[in-house]
């Protein structure tokens, strides 16, 4: 029988396999609260636009014209890049470490 | 195939030679535009030589639809940056910044959260389990012939779409640029996307869309920069001058602010209720998600780490972007809006139309080579993007529909390609057609009936495949038409068709944006219908479910995991 994943007893041997267990739900849990994460922030943010549109308008500073909507406008914008970011260096590194790892041991 | 080329090459330089003379003749306040046909040609001569060396190398059905996997992240996170910066984005969202002030940035940043969306939910998990389309992953255990051909229509509806909004804008924007008329402007960009995708396939398609994305970065970087000298480089001073640049504006929509006197630097009219935010952030989040030439790009990399670099490098350049049409829209209002060049200061109207905001600051702050050389961007824009769009809804029809859907995965790798290549003409033909039908017709609600039916139609079925176990095809098909025939229904009778395009005094639908409805219809479409199935056909798709997700999580087994 070949080692691929139409093969029920592969697809059964990786899935006992311990460190799977501990890929799926590492992973799983990181990329939920990540995307977590950025609904909450977005939808924050919409919401705030949807009932007090008025607060994003408030000036940064006395004397300033530039409001605090432009910042965090900007914010989101960096924030959203800065995730990626941080969920493809551990899924590069670590992930993929543990996957390298099962593959091998189920050769 | 090189003759080929070279005859159509031809016939546009001698279609447009004698346009251009007449042009020229009606209108000799036009000439500058000399350096605007000069750096297209240069464009055009350099994406048809890319077609043919691309040709050369386009063997198999991997290398039609998916570049021969070899693309790298950084390439892929440019080729999607561009296939996303599209024409509208760039003009439409500096656009909409110059006339509405803040307005302009909640679409931007909509349009942007919903990349990190799609890495951690998505993009390996394309990458492990697809090969060509995104209705390989949803097929993967369910039934493939219905499957298939919903994803086609969701697909195809999506494609269509986009491609006649993109298509009139092209027409339009020509005619503005080039002073050529906007039948010939269409066809031109019908017959280049043509060749495009027909000879050069996918790796043709990602190099002019990573060649446009380098030029669109840096053209408007500099029209940032010539903005932002203006102030001296102090952000208070640039935002000081825009508040200055909207009471000395001419424009209409500017009147209306001052008169009102509403803030352009905090959230204004755009969105009206909160049903309204939050329908639209989900069509915009969504509809990313659900976007088949943008999915398709993921079976370009070789692996699921390439496939989250592509991600990461492209939200990255994206939100640059964002960031620079940001600053582009207001320093239009600083530039453009108080002028008499550019504004019409009795009308009220932006020279050439709304969306030319980007367009007049180029000139603003590079003068006439500058303005040259941003046309010629904008132009190359809009071939990039609709080519890949075209090489999308081209695979769609042979890929899902005649290899899979038809002949049950039993078909020459070279008819199959054969047939792409005749559904991109196809393709190519009904956007030509339409273009040139729509060309009086108000087509800003298109894009966004895109983007609903893709995370209405497309991005349910696609994430529940991937994620719940118990989804079966019974449920899939339901939940998915659902969402993509609501979509359109609550679309037509909304104000944007019922009453803007269709003539009627009042919508009989309320909300601009249906997604907060027709998501919520298709999600509970398939859970409903796929929790009724007790077929043993269910039973044996849930069975499969394993094997998909051992893939899904390991790459083990997925395609062609290596470039050549």
């Amino acid at each position: 029988m070949s080692n691929d994943t139409s093969n029920a007893k592969f697809v059964q041997r990786i899935k006992n396999h311990p460190q799977y267990q501990e890929l799926v739900s590492k992973r799983s849990r990181f990329a939920w609260t990540l995307s977590v994460i950025m609904l909450i922030i977005y939808y924050a943010f919409i919401l705030v636009i949807a009932f007090a549109p008025k607060s994003l308008g408030t000036k940064i500073a006395a004397g300033s014209v530039i409001s605090v909507g432009i910042p965090l406008g900007v914010f989101i914008i960096v924030v959203a890049f800065l995730l990626t970011g941080i969920y493809v260096r551990r899924a590069n590194g670590e992930f993929d470490e543990l996957t390298r790892k099962i593959k091998e041991d189920t050769k | 195939m090189r003759g080929i080329i070279a005859s159509l090459f031809g016939l546009l330089a001698t279609v447009w030679t004698p346009l251009l003379w007449a042009a020229e003749a009606a209108k000799p306040e036009n000439k500058l535009n000399m350096t605007a046909i000069l750096m297209f040609f240069a464009f055009v001569a350099v994406t048809l030589g890319i077609t043919y060396w691309a040709a050369s190398r386009t063997k198999t059905t991997k290398d039609f639809y998916a570049a021969g996997g070899g693309i790298t992240g950084f390439q892929n996170g440019l080729a999607i940056a561009g296939d996303y910066m599209s024409a509208a984005s760039f003009l439409g969202i500096s656009a909409m910044v110059f006339a509405k002030g803040y307005d302009g940035l909640i679409y931007s940043i909509g349009f942007l959260v919903g990349w990190p969306i799609i890495l951690f939910l998505m993009a390996e998990q394309l990458r492990n389990l697809g090969r060509y389309t995104f209705a390989d992953i949803v097929s993967f255990r369910l039934s493939q012939v219905p499957i298939r051909t919903l994803s086609a229509l969701g697909t195809l509806c999506t494609v269509i779409l986009y491609l006649i909004a993109q298509m009139v804008g092209a027409g339009q924007l020509i005619r503005t640029l080039f002073g050529l008329p906007y039948e010939s402007a269409v066809i031109i960009v019908g017959a280049l996307m043509i060749l495009y995708v027909a000879f050069g396939g996918m790796i043709a398609t990602t190099w002019v869309q990573i060649i446009k994305a380098v030029l669109l970065l840096t053209g408007a970087t500099f029209i940032a920069l010539g903005a932002l000298h203006h102030a001296g480089f102090s952000l208070e001073a640039f935002f000081r001058a825009a508040m200055e640049g909207v009471k000395a504006s001419g424009l209409a929509d500017h009147k209306k602010v001052v008169a009102d006197s509403k803030d352009i630097f905090a959230p204004g009219g755009l969105v009206s209720d909160p049903i309204s935010a939050i329908s639209l952030g989900m069509a915009l989040m969504f509809g990313t998600a659900g976007l088949p030439h943008i999915l398709m790009r993921f079976f370009t990399v070789a692996n699921a780490k390439e496939a989250r670099k592509s991600v990461f490098y492209a939200t990255g350049f994206i939100g640059y972007f964002y960031i620079l049409t940001f600053i582009i829209g207001f320093g239009a209002v600083v530039l453009v809006a108080p002028n008499a060049q550019y504004v019409d200061m009795i009308k009220g109207t932006l020279a050439g139309g709304n969306n030319m905001a980007a367009i007049h600051m180029a000139h603003a702050t590079g003068g006439d080579l500058f303005l040259g050389f941003i046309s010629a961007v904008a132009f190359a824009t809009i071939l990039a993007v609709v080519s890949g769009l075209t090489l999308a809804g081209a695979s769609a029809v042979s890929h899902d529909i005649y290899a899979s859907a038809m002949r049950g995965g039993n078909v020459n790798e070279q008819t199959e390609m054969r047939i792409s290549k005749f559904a991109a003409l196809g393709i190519g033909i009904v956007a030509i057609f339409l273009g040139i039908q729509f060309e009086k017709q108000n087509v800003a609600f298109m894009v966004g009936l895109a983007f609903a039916i893709a995370a209405s139609a497309n991005f349910p079925i696609l994430i529940l495949s991937i994620y719940w176990k118990n989804l079966t095809t019974r449920g899939a098909l339901i939940g998915g038409s659902l969402g993509l025939i609501s979509t359109v229904v609550m679309v037509v009778l909304s104000k944007t068709v019922w009453v803007d395009v269709l003539g009627n005094k009042a919508p009989l639908f309320p909300y601009k944006d249906p997604a907060i409805f027709s998501m919520t219809l298709a999600f509970v479409g398939c859970w409903l219908f796929s929790k009724m199935d007790n077929s043993q056909q269910a039973a044996e798709e849930k069975a499969r479910f394993d094997a998909q997700s051992v893939r899904c999580e390991t790459g083990i087994g997925a395609a062609g995991s290596s470039g050549h």
